[in-house]
């Protein structure tokens, strides 16, 4: 990673240090400010585009820490932000629990149900443990379904919004507060985590499991626990979720949904903090795209295929982003950025 | 008893279609090392194929069938050109993705085309009337079973006697060598993309024929993976095997389980439950070969 000329580590840390100049500091500080004061001039359909970045991020950055970070590939992660909905949903709606309260519990349960469907990753690896994932997926939201009585079953069980105090996150712009708040938080936890030993175990295990273990990590201990902290992520994702739209419901969290987190943080570039960022917005901005060219190119088209051509067309265009990244930009636009910056740096010299 | 009986017969017939499905998938997995998830949206377009053949361009059972399988050629050849060529050599997390990509591409294909509808094609196969004792079976089923049966034994036929088929197989086993010998392994990527394609289109046009098609078709790709799970990755008798065991088992399964369960849908979830068995008790499948890694 380049560093800006004339900038000098003088203690260990200073070295260790996420923001390195004042430069740095200041961007960061515009771009809080900016996160946080769109409301003020957002249109309400952006501010719900906005909100559904906000909790996507929070559960890829989770996936990123499974996946990107410790390499074991999962399919079932809506499934896993399913278990933490529908914790929260319940403790809220039916056991009259407060959002705070439901929210720590929600993670944990969703953690919980990650270690159990992780399990099996002591075994098995790569293409074994995808297919465990996602039988992961079609089991828990079949169990949802089962548990007629408590999760509402096929009709859903309906959520109220969060208060804090008598005050209700009713409005639009309120709940963009709180869900940023959370996604802040979640970005500088996933961006320390990964710093930290439990992280670079992570990474040794990734890149070599056997020999991860000759150096002494504990290989099962910490795959579990890369399970555990990124079902917490989808857990606390989940619950935002679930009471943003003040309903719970299994297609809320269907196959298609884990596919697509999957296929932000390959776009965004995978074992990348930055990267899940880049590709949740990325692919949630497309879709947005789409939905804006969908209607007037239906008008062109003949009558006959008109009226399912935005739907088709976002399918088509998700599929051949994704192919087209995969094959162009394997490494991501997080990569792709990073050559930016040192672009602009080293500008106007090649090197 | 004729309960039983009757959910075996049919169990057995749709488990042909999944082997026959999951033969596809091992086909793609073993030669070109891909692990290709969009083989449900093959089978889905296979359906949607045929109703346009039988249905709206009326053609008769033998052209439809050629018409079907020319454009499954044609699509293997696409798709293996355009989306997996470049792909060769890259990490399987990668692959999947392409995959997937391909899936949701096909999905919107089908949405544009046939808008996603629930379409039915009865009556236009040719009828064979089967009853054995007490059990009587739907001429569609038994039109499936000697369909898949008869393409199972060509494929094994294939593998064995035929220089493609035998390089194929020497490909799977290793790549450096068999170009050394002047295969062209990339013609072998080729064909292995058109048998799956072609195996997967004739499956769609079978089940498209005994229930009907929607979108919902492409869910018999995931039976297909728990198939060659349970059969083991790289095994195709395995794969025959396990699908005839899993179409039984789920059929018998769903027949008695159904009733007793609130709402329901054991065929959906039977398959997973069978991986997570599979993964936890024998991950390599019945009839797999057991990796051991080196570092």
């Amino acid at each position: 990673m380049g560093l800006p000329s004339g900038t000098f580590s003088q203690s260990y840390a200073q070295d260790m240090a996420i923001v390195r100049t004042k430069t740095q500091w200041l961007l960061l500080l515009v771009l809080l400010i900016i996160v946080f004061t769109t409301p003020l001039y957002l249109n309400q359909s952006l501010l719900a585009i906005m909100i559904v970045i906000g909790i996507t991020i929070i559960s890829v950055h989770g996936l990123n820490i499974l996946t990107g970070y410790c390499g074991q590939i999962s399919l079932g992660h809506a499934a896993f932000m399913a278990v933490g909905g529908y914790t929260s949903g319940i403790l809220v709606a039916k056991l009259g629990l407060s959002f705070w309260a439901a929210l720590p519990c929600a993670a944990l349960a969703a953690g919980i149900v990650g270690l159990i469907f992780g399990l099996p990753s002591l075994k098995i690896k790569g293409f074994y443990l995808i297919m465990a994932t996602v039988a992961a997926q079609f089991i828990i939201i079949w169990v949802i379904l089962q548990l007629y009585s408590i999760t509402g079953g096929a009709t859903g069980l309906s959520v109220p919004r969060p208060e804090i105090g008598g005050f209700v996150f009713e409005s639009r712009a309120s709940y963009y507060y709180l869900v940023m708040a959370f996604a802040v938080l979640a970005t500088f936890l996933a961006k320390n985590l990964v710093r930290t030993r439990i992280g670079r175990a992570f990474i040794a295990i990734r890149d070599n499991d056997l020999a991860a273990e000759v150096m002494g990590v504990n290989v099962f201990r910490y795959k579990l626990l890369a399970f555990f902290i990124g079902c917490v992520f989808a857990g606390v994702a989940g619950a935002l979720t679930v009471h943003y739209v003040t309903y719970a419901f299994t297609a809320q969290f269907s196959f298609l949904d884990s596919v697509w987190y999957l296929g932000m943080l390959i776009a965004g570039g995978m074992g990348s903090t930055t990267g899940a960022i880049f590709g949740v917005i990325f692919l949630k901005v497309l879709d947005y795209v789409v939905t804006l060219i969908g209607p007037p190119l239906s008008q062109i088209l003949p009558a006959s295929i008109a009226s399912q051509a935005s739907a088709a067309l976002g399918l088509i265009t998700r599929g051949l982003v994704i192919i087209l990244i995969v094959i162009f930009e394997p490494r991501g636009l997080a990569h792709r950025w990073d050559l930016i910056k040192s672009y602009y740096r080293l500008w106007p010299f090649s090197h | 008893m004729v309960f039983f009986l009757q959910f075996l017969v049919s169990g057995l017939a749709q488990g042909l279609i999944y082997a026959l499905l999951a033969l596809g998938f091992v086909i793609v997995l073993k030669c070109s090392k891909a692990f290709n998830v969009a083989q449900g949206q093959l089978v889905m377009i296979g359906a949607y194929l045929g109703y346009t053949f039988f249905v709206m361009f009326e053609f008769p059972v033998w052209l439809s069938l050629i018409a079907a399988v020319g454009v499954a050629i044609l699509m293997g050849l696409t798709i293996e050109r355009f989306a997996l060529r470049p792909m060769v050599g890259q990490d399987a997390l990668a692959i999947i993705m392409v995959t997937m990509g391909l899936a949701t591409v096909l999905e919107g294909i089908a949405t544009l085309f046939w808008s996603g509808q629930y379409l039915t094609f009865y009556g236009y196969m040719p009828v064979i009337n089967l009853s054995l004792g007490v059990i009587s079976l739907a001429s569609e089923v038994v039109i499936g079973i000697i369909v898949a049966f008869v393409v199972v034994v060509i494929l094994m036929l294939f593998f064995r006697y035929s220089r493609t088929g035998l390089a194929m197989i020497a490909t799977a086993e290793d790549e450096q060598v068999v170009q050394s010998a002047g295969i062209r392994v990339t013609t072998v990527y080729a064909i292995s993309w058109v048998i799956a394609c072609v195996v997967a289109i004739l499956g769609g046009i079978l089940l498209g024929s005994q229930g009907g098609v929607t979108v919902q078709l492409s869910s018999v790709g995931m039976k297909a993976l728990a198939v060659v799970l349970l059969g083991g990755m790289d095994s195709i008798g395995g794969a025959i095997v396990a699908g005839i065991m899993l179409g039984v088992l789920e059929n018998i399964a769903s027949g008695y389980l159904d009733p007793l369960l609130p709402s329901g849908g054991v065929v959906n979830v039977f398959p997973f439950i069978v991986m997570i068995v599979v993964l936890i008790f024998k991950p390599y499948g019945l009839f797999g070969t057991r990796r051991i890694e080196r570092i």
